[in-house]
């Protein structure tokens, strides 16, 4: 008898846990920005990473996350907490990235993603941005004799990433010139680049950014070149879950008041100097006019955090890309006004 | 109303039963509880469910395929070559981890002092160290080691071993299903005369030289469809060809790509320490006596093993080999890393990549590697009964 009351205590407990986790669970879409309220309730800023691409976002060896991907992070926290080093990085693979969005392990991830129709409007989804744009290209042996993409024969063999866009380009591409190939794919970038260096394949695809970022890694990075043609459109930007638009205002604003504070000459120096300024739009940059921040539930000096502690789209360029010599010419990630097709929406 | 003859029945019966039932439907309830939990995450999220996309045009390509297949392919079909090249890579490991698990598990035995103790390096060395790390090693140390194609090893300039894989003649057929039929006609008419042998044995005491005369059936039908059933046979050997200033291809053979090699390599590797320790725990386990015995009625050391050692000791060998072989299987989920094609690296890695649908493929990726265990299960518990000891 004893041990059946046992059991009725047991079983007692197992269904007051069962009804106490069925008022738990999901409700999102409520008008308050329930990812705020957590972010400033956990006091950093949940942001998905790449395992290590360097310019976008990379890991020393102390473990500071430096790259344009992780100014976009970083420019959300200094937004949103006040301290732009207040963000917890999560590196994740190709694969894992989306789920770990939605599912809410991350709440921003800013780890140069391809905006694409199906993963904007297929699985749960939203793109803010662009903050870099990219084109997928390949790289060959300089002693291979193939100087351009028309030099590809029948049984070439390429290696990329599983997992990425850039497996569907290799496809089109190679289709559209009738050409049959050997497709490789591996789950890191790590394995992709040993298995390039040591002949596996004769030559290696994946965005232009990333083919110039993964040179360094070889052993002798001399040997190997770039080609010229770009055969796809890859925009990459920070990402959001769907459902939250205040917090998807929030990112997409914070990566474009980098990108405008570079447009009116606002930088991380003289940024609070500008509080006077004769220019409306600076003012409003700089939090002297205007009450833009209230729009999405922050104060009116957001604008100015972001330029003073992370500085502005050029700035962040420069320290990263340009100067790392990963790409030196800015190419179509310049400013509108200065021939590039960074364009973004005015912050009035 | 009689309140005397009510009884709240607590029979032993109903004690066991109440609990019992209670669990099942908490179980249910919890199941329940995750389905409409998920459902209700996915549609706030805006994330449809569904199985449709696998009828979709999948649009990307793979390295090694067994079946026909291409980008224009339904993702249905690409699920179908990531599940066969899986299967592939098991059923080569379990072969060869079988192989080798068995010699380096008798070799441990070994009155020989050398035999013995390489075997026993071997199963120390290979079995504690983790199994990716010993992928990574034989792909890499095999990448590093190949020659480029342009001067591959050749063998008698039929075959070519290079960076890219192993090239070997191509068999072309003309009237195969004759040579197929031919096979199984011979399987078949091997397993009658077993019965018919085993009859003279049992009835007449009649010793038929079964080994041979099966042997001299499995080669001898299929070589006659040769002769008389107009199949012949010709190899299309692998040539070099060049695309540009550095870069050679092997084209018109057929290529074993490193990948599976040293996947398959690395899988037999490791699991056949653990056979090889079940090996010898089976053979130690059959009684000294029986042995003893066995040489007192003049049977000589080969028919001591295969009479009366091995059918005792495969009994305590052929469950924990079953695990082995389940882990294998298990493990050549490890070939994302490497490249090679299997059903997690094309289904649940790009399909799922390029669909999104996380839920789906990784439910249909999981029950697939179920079905393909408890098959595995099914088949080695078969076979255990089979060789149980049959009380009369």
């Amino acid at each position: 008898m004893i041990k059946s009351i046992k059991t009725w205590i047991l079983v007692g407990f197992a269904s007051l846990l069962l009804v106490a986790c069925g008022q738990g669970g999901g409700g999102a879409g409520s008008k308050k920005s329930k990812t705020l309220e957590n972010t400033k309730k956990a006091g950093f800023v949940k942001c998905g990473v790449s395992q290590g691409l360097p310019g976008f976002s990379n890991a020393d060896a102390s473990g500071n996350w430096t790259g344009i991907d992780v100014d976009v992070c970083r420019a959300v926290a200094a937004a949103v907490l006040g301290d732009a080093d207040k963000v917890k990085y999560t590196p994740l693979s190709a694969k894992e990235r989306f789920t770990a969005l939605t599912s809410g392990e991350i709440d921003v991830l800013a780890r140069n993603t391809t905006w694409t129709l199906s993963r904007d409007a297929d699985i749960g989804l939203t793109f803010v941005g662009v903050n870099f744009y990219d084109g997928q290209g390949f790289m060959v042996r300089k002693n291979s004799g193939i100087n351009s993409v028309n030099d590809f024969k029948n049984g070439i063999s390429a290696c990329t990433n599983t997992g990425t866009t850039t497996e569907l380009n290799m496809r089109d591409f190679f289709n559209s010139k009738n050409i049959s190939y050997e497709p490789i794919a591996f789950e890191k970038a790590d394995e992709v680049v040993q298995a390039y260096d040591a002949g596996r394949c004769d030559t290696y695809t994946t965005d232009k950014s990333g083919l110039a970022a993964q040179r360094t890694k070889l052993s002798a990075p001399d040997d190997h070149k770039v080609l010229p043609e770009t055969i796809s459109k890859e925009p990459l930007g920070p990402v959001v879950r769907q459902g939250d638009s205040v917090w998807e205002d929030i990112v997409r604003w914070s990566l474009n008041t980098m990108i405008e504070a570079e447009e009116y000459g606002v930088n991380s120096s003289n940024a609070s100097s500008l509080k006077e300024s004769d220019n409306p739009a600076i003012k409003r940059l700089v939090g002297a006019e205007g009450e833009l921040g209230a729009a999405f539930g922050l104060d009116n000096e957001w604008s100015l955090r972001i330029i003073e502690q992370v500085g502005n789209y050029g700035e962040s360029y420069k320290k990263h890309i340009a100067d790392t010599n990963i790409l030196p010419n800015r190419g179509p990630n310049e400013l509108w006004t200065k021939g590039g097709i960074l364009y973004v929406p005015p912050a009035r | 109303m009689n309140f005397k003859n009510f009884k709240f029945d607590l029979s032993n019966k109903n004690k066991d039963l109440i609990p019992q039932v209670l669990t099942v439907l908490l179980l249910v309830l919890v199941v329940i509880y995750f389905t409409i939990n998920a459902q209700n995450n996915m549609g706030n999220r805006g994330i449809s469910f569904g199985f449709g996309f696998l009828s979709q045009e999948s649009s990307f390509d793979i390295t090694f395929s067994l079946i026909d297949y291409d980008g224009s392919h339904s993702y249905a079909k690409a699920f179908l070559v990531g599940l066969l090249n899986t299967i592939l890579v098991s059923s080569i490991g379990i072969f060869f981890a079988t192989i080798l698990g068995v010699t380096v598990g008798i070799g441990r035995l070994s009155q020989n002092y050398l035999v013995a103790k390489a075997a026993e390096w071997y199963v120390e060395i290979f079995r504690n160290i983790p199994l990716i790390l010993q992928i990574f090693f034989w792909y890499f140390a095999a990448l590093r080691a190949l020659p480029l194609p342009v001067d591959s090893i050749n063998f008698y300039d039929i075959s070519f071993l290079n960076v890219k894989g192993w090239y070997v003649p191509k068999f072309i057929w003309t009237n195969f299903s004759v040579f197929f039929y031919s096979i199984i006609l011979a399987i078949i008419s091997i397993i009658f005369f077993y019965k018919y042998a085993k009859k003279q044995r049992d009835e007449y005491g009649k010793q038929l030289p079964t080994f041979y005369i099966s042997l001299g059936i499995i080669i001898g039908l299929p070589l006659l469809t040769f002769l008389i059933g107009g199949v012949s046979l010709s190899f299309q050997i692998p040539e070099l060809e060049q695309l540009s200033t550095t870069v050679y291809v092997y084209k018109g053979g057929v290529s074993i790509i490193p990948e599976l090699i040293s996947l398959a390599l690395a899988l037999s590797m490791y699991t056949a320490t653990f056979i090889a320790e079940n090996v010898r725990a089976g053979i130690l386990g059959v009684s000294k006596g029986q042995k003893e015995a066995a040489a007192s009625i003049g049977l000589t050391k080969g028919q001591i093993l295969k009479l009366v050692v091995m059918p005792q000791a495969l009994r305590i060998i052929i469950p924990p080999t079953t695990n082995q072989y389940l882990n294998l299987t298990k493990n050549s989920s490890l070939a994302a890393a490497i490249a090679y094609p299997d059903i997690v690296l094309v289904f649940a890695g790009t399909a799922l990549m390029q669909t999104g649908r996380a839920i789906e493929i990784i439910s249909i990726t999981m029950l697939t590697y179920l079905s393909l265990s408890l098959s595995i299960s099914v088949f080695m518990n078969w076979y255990n009964k089979k060789i149980a000891i049959k009380e009369k």
